[in-house]
């Protein structure tokens, strides 16, 4: 796929199941992305050169993903938030945590409409919340947040509004961010 | 038959399809995402979907049959299905779905073990009618569903 002339966008899409997977590729070819897509939250850690077991800034050395980092170049992270073991707002969390990727815009999809799942998910930083099934119409909002992401500004909406609710059998602890975290 | 007859004929079963509710208008979506390099797009996905949900329906029994009831395990499954159920149009499925999920939730097995049939008929029934319309689509022609553009 490098059409360097073209400067594509490289959009990086997190979802266990297959249907939704091949739904969302299709969707942002046919808007002209380039995309990888991955099946869970630890698969995306590992293509983004993270490894799932560093909270920290520090990349872990490791012989096969060094090099693999320097090239992987992802302008938009696009996430389911059910998914088994780290859920879409666990991805979340460690990329904004991360000071290697915390400037990439991450979008969460989810197929509940429920206020505090979606207020939990913009106040931990992500730029955008879809309901599933994913439109194009959707799609066509990620442009600005991607020329966001490269000139690192952005202010995503924030309500305060606080609540715990679970994922299907996924159990999570918060941390409590005081404030926005500027991007 | 010629090539428009058989494009209305295509037509007129998805519109009725929507109109009985068996689908809506994220088949259509569907549709439009489909050009001359993805053409069977659509076919694809839904293919997808019944493989996928064959095992997922047949988890879904076992969980029901076997022992006692685990009811979080049966929604978690019962979110998977209606979650792709819904991703392919499948109106009255997920509508099953939801209800089965709301038996769930008040934890009633006479109401799972109901509803489960009901998700099975819908499942079965769009199975058929999805299959003739492919056919139909096929025989129809490269364009022979509403997505035919070239992007």
């Amino acid at each position: 796929m490098g059409m360097a002339a073209e400067a594509q966008y490289h959009v990086l899409a997190v979802d266990d199941s297959l249907l939704d997977r091949k739904l969302i590729e299709r969707l942002l070819k046919t808007s002209s992305y380039h995309v990888t897509a991955v099946d869970s939250g630890s698969k995306a850690l590992e293509f983004l050169g993270l490894l799932e077991d560093e909270h920290n800034d520090v990349l872990a050395p490791s012989v096969s993903l060094n090099d693999h980092h320097q090239d992987v170049d992802v302008n938009l992270i696009i996430t389911d938030y059910c998914m088994p073991g780290m859920t879409g707002y666990d991805l979340l969390r460690k990329i904004k945590e991360s000071k290697s990727l915390k400037d990439i815009p991450v979008v969460i999809m989810s197929s509940e409409n429920i206020p505090s799942r979606i207020n939990r998910c913009l106040e931990e930083g992500a730029e955008e919340f879809f309901l599933k099934p994913v439109q194009l119409s959707d799609v066509n909002k990620l442009k600005p947040h991607l020329l966001k992401g490269r000139d690192k500004e952005s202010e995503p909406s924030i309500n305060k509004r606080k609540g715990m609710e679970e994922c299907h059998s996924h159990d999570k602890t918060r941390t409590k961010y005081d404030g926005l975290e500027v991007v | 038959m010629d090539r428009n007859h058989l494009k209305r004929q295509v037509d007129f079963m998805k519109r009725s399809l929507l109109d009985q509710g068996y689908l809506d208008e994220q088949f259509i979506q569907l549709e439009e995402l489909q050009d001359d390099d993805n053409p069977n797009f659509v076919e694809e996905i839904v293919t997808l979907f019944f493989n996928d949900s064959a095992r997922l329906l047949q988890n879904i029994e076992q969980a029901l049959v076997s022992g006692p009831i685990d009811f979080t395990r049966l929604d978690n499954y019962m979110h998977q299905f209606k979650g792709s159920s819904s991703s392919i149009g499948a109106k009255r499925v997920k509508n099953e779905c939801t209800r089965f999920k709301e038996y769930c939730t008040a934890g009633n097995a006479e109401g799972c073990f109901r509803t489960f049939v009901q998700v099975k008929q819908e499942h079965a029934i769009l199975r058929t009618k999805l299959e003739t319309y492919f056919q139909l689509a096929r025989q129809a022609g490269p364009s022979g569903t509403s997505g035919g553009q070239v992007r």
